[in-house]
């Protein structure tokens, strides 16, 4: 149902049944390389394109995730997916592997919660047993796509960000054994005038924060209700932006632990990845692979997981346009709490 | 279980700021780039590769005993190959993360933008992929390079300093 004016209550409490994660081999030297259920040695995981590639990633997230909930592919009433490439391939091509009723989805680095809270808000209202959400990204099929060819010699200056290597999925039921989707609050756009696609994090701070509060103000909460409150890709860059604007709005997020996927994902200090992690795998992987472990474990009790996405096309910043940006929330909860 | 309505959430502050006001603040928080450093850098290795092409010349010179203008596309064409050999094992970009215009303004940043474009290409295949794409970031240069050498030589017509050749 809707709370406020942009989040829906989940009533009938939808359960992650099953979920996986599936990376690439920076991620696999990352901090949370134990959690992911494979990590693939090469970038380019013997086949023949960086697209394809990044198809594979998602098929063999999306067949651990069916595994994991218990259930065979058939058992998929919908599939709910995208990701960053041009008419997101990625997920139309897995889609078609897969072979369930697909809705696809683009939000961007934000596709990871958008599709688990449009998979949440399936279930929640009857209209689905099992609802699959998923998502992924690859470094050299966004180099590719956004930027300039990945063996290019180009300087990246301290604000730009790493694509993961990496895709996440999630079985949605309504009953059944796992962390909890309590409610979703669905970001708007924000678009400060930041044209430097470079700094992604700056850009989209702003939508983090906007989503957030929005959170508070719709569900009641306070950050102090949370164990945990992460955003997607912010990086070294946009994540303390987003953490002063929120203090400065009053939003006591100091009652909270407040971090980001992007700076989860990799050791900045050490792992030559600018700022920190990006793309919609990003999300994807810590959530799916690293946080729902630690609510499983009981390590975390609820979490928030604030997923930004940077809405802009190559095409839309070589014209000179600002980067829109949007964020989508979803509290989840261990079992039981 | 929490209830919506024991937390007391208040209604926080809508946005404020202007997108002029965000851009200072941001641009106020981004980590600061050395120029210095990145112009030292540059010069180094820029200037190592000079030093590099040199020695290549003398040798054509002195082994192939070439005269030295003769041995100047030799040259060329060694640091273009040492180039694409570099770029093709997957280097070229790693010492251009450090090296920054250092690598990217010799001809061997030249050969790498188009190797590279290549190798990324070539799912495509070899006419719309390879073909097509090799000039995506070279083709400027050459564009840009010609219109410039154009003025140039429109200029040493009207001053009369040009035409040795």
């Amino acid at each position: 149902m809707l709370k406020g004016q942009q989040s829906w209550w989940f009533n009938n409490k939808p359960v992650i049944i099953g979920a996986a994660s599936v990376v690439g081999p920076d991620e696999g030297e990352g901090p949370l390389a134990k959690d992911f259920d494979l990590v693939h040695p090469e970038l380019d995981m013997q086949q023949k394109s960086w697209e394809k590639a990044e198809r594979l990633l998602l098929e063999q997230a999306t067949d651990f995730a069916v595994r994991h909930a218990g259930l065979k592919k058939d058992d998929i009433q919908f599939y709910i997916g995208g990701d960053l490439m041009n008419q997101i391939i990625s997920n139309s091509f897995a889609a078609r592997s897969l072979g369930a009723p697909y809705i696809g989805t683009f939000g961007a680095c934000s596709t990871s919660m958008e599709t688990l809270a449009l998979a949440a808000q399936i279930v929640d209202s009857g209209n689905a047993q099992y609802a699959m959400a998923g998502t992924c990204s690859h470094n050299c099929t966004a180099e590719k796509q956004f930027r300039y060819p990945t063996e290019y010699g180009s300087q990246k200056p301290p604000t730009a960000q790493y694509t993961v290597t990496g895709a996440g999925a999630a079985v949605v039921a309504p009953t059944g054994d796992g962390p909890v989707i309590e409610c979703a609050t669905i970001g708007k756009i924000m678009d400060l005038g930041i044209t430097d696609p470079f700094n992604m994090g700056a850009a989209m701070a702003p939508a983090a924060v906007d989503t957030i509060q929005a959170h508070f103000n719709d569900t009641g909460r306070q950050p102090s209700d949370y164990d945990l409150i992460v955003t997607g890709d912010l990086a070294s860059v946009g994540h303390p932006i987003a953490k002063e604007l929120l203090l400065r709005n009053g939003v006591p997020m100091n009652d909270t632990i407040f971090n980001d996927c992007g700076l989860m994902v990799f050791d900045i200090s050490k792992q030559k990845v600018q700022a920190g992690g990006s793309g919609c795998g990003c999300s994807a992987v810590v959530t799916y692979g690293h946080l729902l472990k630690k609510l499983s474990g009981r390590e975390l009790k609820r979490i928030l997981v604030v997923a930004t996405g940077a809405l802009l096309s190559p095409l839309s910043f070589q014209q000179g346009e600002s980067i829109p940006c949007i964020a989508h929330a979803v509290a989840i909860a261990g079992k039981g709490v | 279980m929490l209830s919506t309505s024991s937390a007391g959430g208040r209604p926080y502050k809508k946005w404020s700021m202007s997108p002029k006001e965000y851009q200072t603040f941001a641009k106020q928080r981004e980590p600061a780039r050395s120029v210095l450093k990145n112009c030292l850098k540059a010069f180094v290795v820029g200037g190592a590769i000079c030093v590099l092409g040199e020695f290549i010349q003398q040798l054509y010179v002195h082994l192939a005993g070439m005269k030295r203008e003769a041995a100047s596309n030799p040259t060329v064409a060694t640091l273009i190959f040492i180039s694409v050999v570099l770029t093709c094992l997957g280097v070229y970009d790693k010492i251009a993360q450090w090296a920054g215009a250092g690598t990217a303004v010799p001809v061997t940043g030249f050969a790498n933008s188009m190797a590279s474009a290549a190798l990324e290409h070539r799912a495509e295949g070899l006419v719309l992929g390879v073909g097509a794409n090799m000039f995506k970031l070279a083709g400027s240069v050459i564009v840009y390079g010609t219109v410039a050498a154009f003025f140039v030589g429109i200029g040493h017509l009207i001053f009369g300093t040009g035409g040795n050749h």
